[in-house]
């Protein structure tokens, strides 16, 4: 299948149904790339889980659950090399281990500083909290390496919610016009907060915005990782081919709390969470592997102790890594702080010095 | 060569895109129109439609993308057709375009240049004359220029290309055209954040910048010509972050102070020079500090904006103010 039609309809892309089993042609994927994907899905829902735990001891800043979007998130970008962008907002943490950003460079950022350390030849921006901003971005980054010939495509990500947005409409927009290469992704989990998705727009889709604007749209079930794959190394192709950008809404669902300062129950059924959480994406993908004798309970098990580790791991040498020196937001203002800046730091220090 | 702010303004960006393959220039009506001013006549033709652009009517997307593409290492200028469309893209221009290297410690930077006419007396529709800069005081990250003649502009805006960091880059409207000043074909840059003293005095200092340093000088010379008093008009240029030693150097030299601007006085740039000249040198000041500024209203319709505007005469008021006995 390749991608062209611009309204997808209303089925959602899918290769393996909801009990593992293949509906279409498994996307080339090599054992072990397929193990990998399985991997990194396991690491963001560990690590989702470790600073919620977190969070709940004192030791972590407020954080969104990352539950129920692995599939999505590992799937979306598992396709770029390392010289494409990524923009995501907050719940798409596992798509930049995916990426190349490290475990404990993430993890520090929830103790409540910048990690100053960020690998920016990673080319994944910093963890957008301004919904929608991000996309804008993408198709900035994208257009920039149009104008400058270089085989590079950006990603952009946001949630549902963003697309009510001004800026999910004008990014759609210019990356129709210039024919962006940018793929930008609407990872729909069904809620902003506790506002459900049929409160966010009229239309049946949001993959159907794309008619509007003259971009290629695709519908995909967001909890299949080898359809978002497939559908995200298409649409990536696509752009790197000069074909120009594409808009994907995958389908998914929020397991976990808004983040760590919001209660569910207060809006949303209890029986809705279940029934989500029986079309779990890992479990999903692990009854494909184990079918195809590339896991069993044992591997799974094992799989499971060495993410955790990982995350542990990452964990301590985050809160092992010295805290941000006070202060140093006057350095990161601007190239040169200012006179001005100099001396409020100056008092700062000095402050410092003498209350403690 | 004599030249008039638009051909400055238009002298500086051909040079920029000749001088560095990196800049592009975008915005609505800039390539075959050649800005709704003229300030990017011809460019496009010389430069192409990779470099010099027209985007849809959109401009938070103009400054969301014009990020993507400064981080990616592009120069890009991108024009807001006029300062107060700015409204509509300040989610873009203060959360993201001047927090991008503080929200990633360094590791993306904006090297990015917002270009908008502002400023009023030309009788345009509702917020085409809007003065917005003092908006932009408590946007840390950006950087705030605004020339009052041709050759700043030029060598300022020069200036603002070489900036490590976004610069929104104010062009009083009625400045465009309004006369001509030798300017040099060549490049040459004005460092930000300096202060120009545009004419020496000792009795008091006035404080302009934009179209308000003409005022100043035309009330200077009343003021002169009534009570023989000498002015010192300094040109802010950079209106944030301020330069503070030229604020502090002159009212301790004239121990009098005047801030005029177009802009709304609350809040504004004329507070923040009252308040450092408090913080720095209060002691030096014989008299209160005195604000001529637009008044705490939206900016008024064609018919009744010459009441808004400071004045050579208001000036004058202010002056003979603060030089009672």
């Amino acid at each position: 299948m390749t991608i062209q039609q611009v309204d997808p309809g209303l089925v959602p892309y899918q290769i393996l149904d909801v009990e593992g089993n293949l509906v279409r042609e498994v996307p080339e994927l090599s054992a072990e790339r397929l193990l990998s994907l399985y991997r990194f899905m396991q690491l963001g829902r560990a690590f989702s889980n470790k600073i919620i735990a977190l969070q709940r001891q004192g030791r972590a800043t407020t954080f969104g659950s990352l539950a129920g979007q692995e599939a999505t998130a590992v799937g979306l970008a598992a396709p770029l090399q390392p010289q494409d962008w990524l923009a995501t907002s907050y719940r798409e943490i596992a798509s930049l281990f995916v990426k190349g950003v490290p475990v404990p460079t993430v993890a520090y950022s929830f103790r409540g500083f910048i990690p100053e350390n960020w690998p920016s030849e990673s080319r994944c921006l910093p963890i957008q909290v301004v919904i929608a901003t991000q996309m804008l971005h993408a198709v900035g980054l994208a257009m920039a390496a149009k104008i400058a010939g270089d085989p590079v495509v950006a990603v952009g990500v946001c949630g549902d919610g963003a697309t009510s947005e001004g800026d999910f409409n004008e990014a759609l927009n210019f990356a129709g016009v210039f024919q962006a290469p940018v793929v930008l992704v609407v990872q729909n989990n069904g809620w902003a907060i506790s506002v459900p998705r049929n409160k966010q727009c009229a239309a049946p889709t949001l993959a159907m915005r794309g008619a509007g604007f003259g971009v290629p749209s695709e519908l995909v079930d967001g909890n299949d990782i080898l359809a978002v794959y497939d559908i995200m190394q298409k649409a990536v192709k696509r752009a790197r081919n000069g074909q120009g950008p594409t808009l994907v809404e995958t389908l998914t669902y929020r397991i976990g709390a808004h983040t760590t300062a919001d209660d569910p129950t207060r809006y949303r059924d209890p029986a809705e969470v279940e029934a989500w959480r029986a079309k779990d994406p890992i479990v999903r993908f692990q009854k494909f592997l184990t079918r195809r004798d590339l896991l069993n309970e044992d591997r799974v098990r094992q799989i499971v102790e060495e993410v955790e580790e990982e995350v542990n791991e990452a964990v301590q040498i985050a809160e092992a890594m010295p805290p941000m020196a006070p202060g140093s937001f006057f350095d990161y203002t601007s190239a040169t702080p200012s006179p001005r800046l100099q001396e409020q730091r100056a008092d700062l220090l000095r402050y410092i010095d003498r209350e403690g | 060569m004599q030249m008039t702010m638009i051909e400055a303004l238009n002298s500086a960006l051909t040079l920029e895109l000749e001088r560095d393959k990196r800049v592009v220039l975008l915005g609505q009506d800039i390539g075959a129109n050649g800005g709704v001013f003229r300030v990017t006549e011809h460019l496009q033709r010389k430069f192409g439609e990779e470099r010099v652009f027209d985007t849809p009517l959109s401009e938070s997307a103009i400054i969301g993308s014009s990020v993507g593409m400064a981080v990616y290492g592009l120069r890009p200028i991108a024009e807001i057709q006029f300062a107060g469309f700015l409204f509509v893209c300040m989610n873009q221009l203060v959360s993201q375009a001047a927090r991008i290297r503080f929200r990633s410690a360094g590791a993306y930077t904006c090297p990015l240049v917002v270009r908008a006419p502002y400023g009023g007396g030309v009788r345009t529709p509702e917020l085409h004359s809007d003065s917005l800069e003092g908006v932009f005081l408590q946007t840390p990250g950006l950087k705030v220029v605004i020339p009052s003649n041709p050759y700043d502009a030029k060598g300022l805006l020069a200036s603002a290309v070489a900036d490590p960091d976004p610069v929104l880059f104010l062009e009083n409207i009625k400045l465009y055209r309004s006369f001509r000043q030798e300017t040099p074909e060549e490049h040459y840059s004005i460092p930000l954040g300096k202060a120009k003293t545009v004419q020496g005095g000792t009795d008091v200092s006035i404080f302009a910048y934009g179209a308000m340093v003409n005022v100043a000088l035309e009330a200077a010379k009343l003021a002169r010509q009534e009570m023989g008093t000498s002015v010192e008009i300094i040109d802010l240029r950079t209106v944030w972050p301020l330069d503070e030693e030229a604020i502090v150097n002159s009212v301790e030299k004239t121990g009098r102070a005047i801030v005029v601007h177009e802009a709304p006085r609350a809040g504004g740039i004329g507070a923040e020079v009252t308040a450092i000249i408090n913080e720095r040198c209060l002691y030096s000041l014989l008299k209160p500090v005195g604000r001529v500024t637009g008044y705490d209203t939206p900016y008024p319709v064609p018919g009744q904006e010459d009441y808004y505007l400071p004045t050579p005469a208001r000036v004058l008021t202010a002056l003979r103010q603060v030089m009672e006995p």
